[in-house]
């Protein structure tokens, strides 16, 4: 098998690892969820009106919105995160100095979080089932088109997740970024149908992946007279495709890219041990 | 794929390094052959670190030759990234893996290149073996240290750079990394090139001893070479008639002669100390300091 091969496959054994190691850890697990369950729960004490329109329940119009966020934030800004924890703790370094190890690192570092990722959505996904009579999961369109939303999500997300986390040096600096993402989730749609939104934030929502991935969760999730709250009244799920999947071309041919740049970069005084602290 | 041994397995000439207005290298020269144990020897701040982490590839210098095992460091390809085994100083990474499981990942990279070591061979060589289902992050500093060895050399590399490898060891643990140091170097032939600030680790370790100080390369040969180099001052200490006296002499041997042809049966407490590596060092960092 040559080189390269034999590291994506130390990679993906990494990316298991890595879960494992996540996944198993309980306080691990309360971090990456408790902000989704405090949501899904307020959700539920909004239960019992419906939205005008579609007469869908306004808690469950919000369920699969907090999904699509959970899987944003934790590909996202996790996955940045996580990439500059590792420059900065000397991960990187130590993965650098292994023959092919930057590729068996990025394998391990992104499978890993997309798994995390798909945990996270199944997780909130079993207990709004649990709290919402009307989630849609006994049908076989969803277990067709969820599985195919959440990749094409997580394959438009999680490479501007490397973007980001290889753009950085600190989580100073990341919160340059943290603040506009924050500010794109509010007007996503997620919590507010994005069609009651004015005009221009609808615009500036729709650019960018947060929206098309609820909306696509949506029409995963939600009974079908849901679309009627949606802009233009219906399941856009061809833009949806069309965004979601320019946004991965995107992540894709600019990750490389920045990866490469982050590999070059030399260790700095700030990387240094006497500067990190030891432990 | 074996260097010719007449070949430097380290070859580097006139190294210089600045970062903007402050150079840390002027002009280093370093060679280390195939089997050879080097300590790069220096206080803190003399450019070791940035010396390694150039000959690692990690840095680029600003002029000089540099070669490691025939190849620029700077151009090196993942093939020869094999063949070089790196124990950086120590970070707080991959607290989450247990040890034999990291061990174990750092190995799968190799078998396209060359053998890499057996997961449990590897924890006996460094004395891991009681904590091989340890987790990484839970280990103390000298275990820690022993871990940061053995993903050094998991590849079994041609050549071996350790930058301060000794940090936080017992005495127990420090004899038994000197013993596998000697035998990577006697027994496998690997090129060994270390850093410390310690004297007593550089003399009982190396085959030669670089020091730098300020980035410049101020002495280099083996320790007893480099003990001979300086005119060494002996210190004699005695008591006459009771009371105490020290005496530092660059012919100990005569003065003590000279001292019982006058008092004989007066003198008592002799005690002869020879200059030791450390008073070499010592001189020659302040020989430099005066020099500027």
């Amino acid at each position: 098998m040559n080189a390269r091969a034999v590291a994506v496959r130390a990679g993906v054994g990494r990316g298991w690892a890595e879960f494992r190691q996540r996944a198993t850890s309980f306080g691990d697990l309360v971090g990456e969820l408790w902000p989704w369950i405090i949501a899904l729960v307020v959700l539920y004490s909004l239960s019992g009106r419906t939205v005008l329109g579609s007469g869908v329940d306004v808690g469950l119009q919000g369920v699969p919105g907090v999904l699509g966020v959970s899987v944003v934030y934790t590909g996202l800004l996790g996955l940045s995160l996580v990439l500059i924890n590792d420059q900065a703790d000397g991960t990187l370094l130590r993965m650098k100095a292994v023959p092919n190890g930057m590729i068996g690192y990025l394998v391990g570092t992104v499978l890993g979080r997309a798994v995390l990722c798909v945990e996270t959505a199944l997780i909130l996904l079993a207990l709004s089932v649990y709290l919402f009579d009307d989630v849609q999961v006994n049908r076989p369109f969803t277990w067709f088109v969820l599985p195919c939303v959440l990749a094409l999500g997580l394959l438009a997300i999680l490479p501007l997740g490397v973007v980001l986390g290889a753009a950085f040096r600190s989580r100073a600096s990341l919160g340059l970024v943290t603040l506009p993402v924050m500010g794109l989730l509010a007007i996503s749609g997620v919590f507010y149908p994005l069609a009651e939104l004015p005009l221009f934030l609808q615009g500036i929502a729709q650019l960018f992946p947060v929206y098309w991935l609820g909306l696509g969760l949506r029409w995963a999730l939600l009974p079908s007279p849901a679309a009627l709250a949606e802009v233009d009244g219906a399941w856009r799920h061809l833009e949806m495709v069309g965004v979601l999947g320019a946004w991965a071309v995107v992540g894709l041919v600019a990750a490389p890219v920045m990866l490469r740049r982050m590999a070059r970069r030399e260790p700095g005084s700030t990387v240094r041990p006497d500067a990190a602290g030891q432990g | 794929m074996a260097v010719a041994s007449a070949d430097p397995v380290v070859d580097v000439r006139g190294l210089r390094m600045s970062y903007g207005p402050n150079t840390v290298l002027r002009g280093v020269d370093v060679h280390v052959h195939r089997g050879e144990v080097l300590t790069l020897l220096g206080p803190n701040g003399a450019g070791k670190t940035t010396t390694v982490e150039i000959l690692e590839g990690f840095r680029k210098p600003s002029a000089g030759e540099v070669r490691v095992l025939g190849v620029d460091p700077m151009t090196g390809d993942e093939a020869w990234r094999a063949r070089v085994g790196v124990v950086l100083q120590s970070w707080r990474d991959h607290g989450r893996w247990r040890v034999a499981e990291l061990l174990g990942h750092f190995a799968r990279f190799y078998p396209p290149y060359r053998t890499p070591f057996a997961v449990d061979e590897l924890l006996e060589l460094v004395g891991l073996t009681d904590q091989a289902w340890s987790v990484v992050g839970k280990l103390s500093g000298g275990q820690r240290r022993r871990l940061d060895v053995a993903v050094g050399i998991v590849g079994r590399p041609e050549v071996l750079f350790l930058d301060e490898p000794t940090t936080g060891f017992d005495p127990e643990a420090r004899q038994a990394f000197h013993d596998l140091v000697h035998r990577l170097a006697d027994l496998d032939g690997t090129a060994i090139l270390l850093t410390t600030h310690d004297m007593d680790e550089a003399e009982k370790l190396a085959d030669r001893i670089v020091i730098l100080v300020d980035g410049e390369v101020v002495a280099d040969g083996s320790a007893p070479e480099l003990t001979r180099r300086i005119a060494s001052r002996d210190e004699v200490r005695y008591s006459l008639d009771g009371e105490f006296f020290v005496h530092a002499t660059e012919d100990a041997t005569g003065f003590v002669r000279e001292l019982f042809k006058q008092h004989d049966k007066a003198i008592g407490d002799l005690e002869v100390r020879r200059a030791s590596l450390e008073d070499v060092y010592m001189t020659m960092v302040r020989e430099h300091e005066v020099r500027r």
